[in-house]
């Protein structure tokens, strides 16, 4: 395989609270995507995904601190100043957020929206880059182009509006696209739509997805890797056939239980819920509610293990394991 | 952060919804408990409102101690500047400007308070039956407040207390009459959006009495912004006051009020002491109330504010 | 509505305009009732005040003994010059000073046009407008005051009433800078309180805004930070600062009560006051009606720029 295109070692988030204290949001994350590949990062709401994509973005809250590092083609984000964070944005990494209905700026034209930042950053003169926002919106099967582009966001349904927030992301031609639940706010019926999409202009432009989400179901019909994260930690990485068929971690095992289709016994979730930002037990933070739970997961904090060839997992209980038998075989 | 999160399945759901919404509700006046008694250091402002408030206060209390001379006694040394004798000079009948204005807090301050109280109590219990029992209920109270709307404020005011004769008594209740509409309008909306919720149709189907349903579950919703609202509008309230008193209409002389002592002054042009003190201690009056109004609306944003544009 | 009002407001009339001993005079009190139709129905004298309403005739008032209409004619545009000037000062001011108290947030800045706007809410109006003349027109001399003209000076030909208008149509410079310079100090003690309120208000506007989802996106895509304030931030906070001006210019003219009163501009404020303190019913009624139209177009205007500003609203 060649380079990554992202590099996020070590990432560490604080945040800082009302009582002035600051909170670890991202403790400690390694992940990596590739040109033309779809990296899924799954996790419950608080799991600290969203805070990993704005790490990258430098666009994380006031009074935010980061340590690690974070490279785009080699070069360090994390660190760079303001202005030239500005030339990173939109440019090389943009970002589709969670819903359309907000995320499209309500009074400016779409042609606007999806114009501006081609300009600023290509300096391209109105007229070609309206010819090209034009091609960009056929591109995302809106239908009547050069009509959409005089109209405004709230003429367009959800799911079009999605589309052309994809567009508009895709506009200045970046690199690698971060999806923060980019399916969450839409219909089901609208959603295979939007995840065709994504899958057909990762191919055509060789671009690297990050697919941030709590739906499992989104990510095993278009992420190639997955990284599944918990309390602002990574607790298993591998391809997507690997970490869902055969999960490692218990936490995996807990979430694809919880769907309605998968898992052994359909509809179970896993008890309690995911700890507050301030409030991460000690040791394993999934301890408190996993049924492997042994002694020294209360104390001692895992580290994420090798299990395989491009598999990883943060559990040195290690539950599931295959049998030796079933590995020979 | 906030999507409900399809993978974690409470316990027993309905019980938990209730108890997210009262926890949240209960989470945000924490919150506001929380800031109101952090260290006041961070908020000077409100520390400084506080401070002047008590320090009026203590003032209109022992005005009668702190004024060398009599408000009211009229002397032969008119229109003196100010010295040591008399520290804001006297006026056009030879009375003791200082004495007058700390004896004008006796006037000012309490009617102020007075006005707003009057005005909350009525504008709030006719917005609640106005918002509660709909039609035509409703509907008079709504012409009722669009009639004093259909007026310009002052105006209004202005033709009430000409009617009614000048005197602080009929200015504070020509002032009432003109501000209770706001308050109704705000508790009226207020009522209304409460009055589809959940938990008010549980208690009516439980049958509790329309007053009873009024007291006990609407009140807590419609209390907050109200009580945010009076306090935000006693500043104003001084202001009015003394403005009516300004146009002749308010206190009659020789009352020591502020706004009637600023037109005094007008009248000795000249003599700028006449005029510049009583407005000062109505300028430090209102900004004091001003300050800590500000602070409880600072504390208590972003859910009363949402109430309050309402 | 303001015809049932007036008619509810407790005094008599006849009292109060022919004086104590007239009025025990019976002659007098029918001679009186007779001219102004008091002697016929309630329901008659609103129809015939409607029908006279109709043809420009708003009756006669009866302290200047002139037609209210004309009364009214020589006064709405002084009052109008004086609202104007004093709301775009406050405008200017206070959505200026809002969008910067918004941007430096918690920051100095901030701290300090807080203070400034609490201080304009607070201070008197009547008593600025004294002060300010005195100390600044009276003792130090820096600016006329008192009349919309120096005394003696000639009246611009009439084209829109504005005499600031007028005297530049008839490009008369001298007039024209006399009554700028008069116009200055009462616009801007007319303007202290609103200049307050929108400075509060923009900044509130303007801080809800940059917590949207579309403002972050719009960060997203790498533009710079005065670019995304002027496109994406401005827009939006304008659109609920335009109700709160409408509402903000209400209060103005009420203020102007006040501050006519001590700048001796006559307008509509001082007009207002002497028909209210004679219960001059005719004259309070003119008043009222042209007060209820301003705010009919203020309305509109409010209504107008809404659409320009969000195309949500237009009607297409």
């Amino acid at each position: 395989m060649s380079e990554p295109l992202l590099q996020i070692e070590g990432l560490r988030v604080r945040l800082a609270s009302r009582s002035g204290a600051m909170l670890p949001a991202v403790d400690g994350v390694d992940l990596t995507v590739h040109a033309g590949e779809v990296l899924g990062v799954a996790g419950e709401s608080g799991s600290g995904k969203t805070m990993t994509a704005l790490a990258t973005l430098g666009l994380l809250p006031h009074g935010a601190r980061t340590e690690g590092s974070v490279t785009l083609a080699g070069r360090e984000l994390l660190g760079l100043s303001e202005k030239q964070l500005r030339s990173v944005r939109g440019r090389e990494v943009a970002m589709v957020a969670q819903d359309p209905r907000t995320a499209l700026h309500p009074m400016l034209s779409i042609e606007r929206q999806l114009t501006e930042h081609l300009r600023h950053h290509h300096g391209i003169g109105k007229r070609a880059a309206r010819d090209e926002a034009a091609d960009l919106l056929d591109q995302v099967r809106i239908p009547d182009p050069k009509a959409a582009l005089g109209r405004y966001p709230h003429e367009f349904s959800g799911g079009m509006r999605q589309r052309i927030a994809i567009a508009s992301a895709l506009a200045a031609r970046p690199s690698l696209l971060i999806a923060d639940e980019p399916t969450t706010a839409l219909d089901v019926t609208v959603q295979a739509g939007i995840l065709r999409l994504l899958d057909r202009l990762r191919r055509e432009r060789g671009l690297a997805v990050l697919i941030i989400t709590h739906d499992l179901g989104v990510l095993s019909s278009i992420a190639d890797r997955l990284v599944v994260m918990y309390a602002g930690r990574v607790v298993e990485t591998g391809t997507t056939a690997d970490v869902l068929g055969s999960a490692r971690h218990p936490y995996t095992h807990g979430l694809l239980d919880a769907l309605p289709e998968g898992g052994s016994a359909a509809m179970r979730p896993i008890p309690g819920s995911p700890p507050a930002l301030g409030a991460v037990p000690t040791g394993c933070p999934f301890h408190p509610r996993c049924a492997s739970a042994q002694d020294g997961c209360a104390t001692e904090v895992p580290a994420l293990l090798q299990i395989g060839p491009g598999r990883r997992s943060a559990c040195p209980v290690d539950p599931y394991a295959p049998a030796p038998q079933e590995v020979l075989a | 952060m906030s999507a409900p999160d399809p993978l974690v399945v409470p316990a027993a759901p309905l019980a938990g919804d209730v108890d997210v919404a009262v926890a949240a509700s209960r989470a945000g006046e924490d919150r506001a408990a929380r800031t109101l008694t952090r260290s006041p250091w961070k908020r000077p402002l409100a520390v400084i409102g506080a401070v002047v408030i008590v320090a009026w206060v203590l003032i209109a209390v022992f005005a009668p101690a702190l004024a060398p001379y009599d408000p009211l006694a009229q002397g032969s040394s008119k229109l003196l500047e100010p010295s040591a004798e008399h520290l804001f000079g006297t006026d056009n009948l030879g009375r003791d400007v200082f004495s007058r204005v700390l004896y004008g807090s006796r006037l000012s301050i309490p009617l102020a308070l007075l006005l707003v109280v009057l005005a909350t109590v009525i504008g709030t219990t006719l917005g609640a039956v106005a918002g509660y029992f709909g039609r035509w209920v409703d509907g008079g109270i709504m012409r009722l407040t669009d009639l004093v709307f259909a007026f310009p404020g002052i105006i209004l005011a202005m033709a009430v207390t000409a009617a009614l004769g000048a005197g602080l008594r009929n200015a504070v209740l020509a002032l009432v009459i003109v501000t209770w509409p706001s308050y109704a309008r705000v508790v009226r909306g207020l009522v209304l959006s409460t009055r589809e919720s959940d938990h008010i149709s549980a208690s009516r189907l439980l049958g509790s009495s329309a007053l009873r349903t009024l007291a006990v579950d609407v009140r807590p919703t419609v209390l907050g912004p109200v009580l945010v609202l009076s306090a935000l509008d006693v500043g104003n309230a001084v202001l009015l006051l003394s403005g009516l008193s300004f146009l002749g209409l308010g206190a009659r002389p020789p009352a020591p009020e502020w706004g009637a002592m600023v037109s005094a002054g007008a009248a000795v042009f000249d003599s700028w002491w006449v005029g510049l003190f009583p407005g000062l201690a109505i300028l430090t009056v209102v900004l004091a109330f001003n300050f800590l109004g500000d602070t409880l609306r600072d504390a208590l944003d972003p859910r009363t504010a949402r109430a309050l544009r309402g | 509505m303001s015809f049932l009002l007036t008619q509810a407001v407790p005094g008599d009339p006849v009292t109060a305009n022919l004086g104590q001993r007239a009025s025990e005079d019976p002659v007098a009190v029918a001679a009186f009732r007779a001219a102004n139709g008091l002697d016929k129905s309630l329901p008659e004298q609103y129809v015939t005040y409607l029908g006279n309403l109709l043809t420009g005739d708003f009756g006669t008032s009866q302290q200047t003994r002139n037609p209210v209409a004309a009364d009214l004619a020589e006064k709405v545009p002084a009052t109008m010059e004086l609202a104007l000037a004093a709301i775009v000062v406050a405008i200017v001011l206070g959505v200026g000073f809002g969008i910067v108290a918004a941007l430096y947030r918690d920051r100095w800045p901030d701290q300090l046009l807080r203070v400034l706007s609490l201080s304009g809410v607070s201070v008197p109006t009547f008593w600025l407008a004294l002060i300010a003349y005195y100390w600044i027109s009276f003792k130090l001399d820096l600016l006329p005051a008192g009349g919309r003209l120096s005394p003696g000076a000639p009246t611009p030909p009439q084209v829109t009433g504005f005499y600031t208008i007028d005297s530049l149509l008839a490009g008369d410079w001298a007039t024209f800078g006399d009554a700028v310079s008069r116009l200055i100090l009462p616009a801007l003690v007319l303007a202290s309180f609103t200049v307050g309120v929108l400075l509060r208000f923009t900044r509130a506007a303007v801080l809800e805004v940059l917590g949207e989802e579309y403002v972050r996106a719009a960060r997203a895509k790498g533009l710079p930070e005065l670019t995304v304030v002027r496109r994406h931030v401005l827009r939006p906070a304008l659109l609920s600062v335009v109700t709160v001006t409408g509402v903000a210019f209400a209060g103005l003219l009420s203020g102007t009560v006040l501050v006519e009163q001590i700048f001796g501009w006559r307008g509509l404020g001082a007009y207002a006051y002497t028909s209210a303190l004679a219960l001059d019913l005719p004259a309070i009624m003119g008043v009222s009606v042209v007060v209820a139209v301003i705010y009919i177009l203020l309305n509109l205007v409010v209504d107008l720029l809404y659409g320009v500003i969000d195309p949500r609203l237009r009607l297409s």
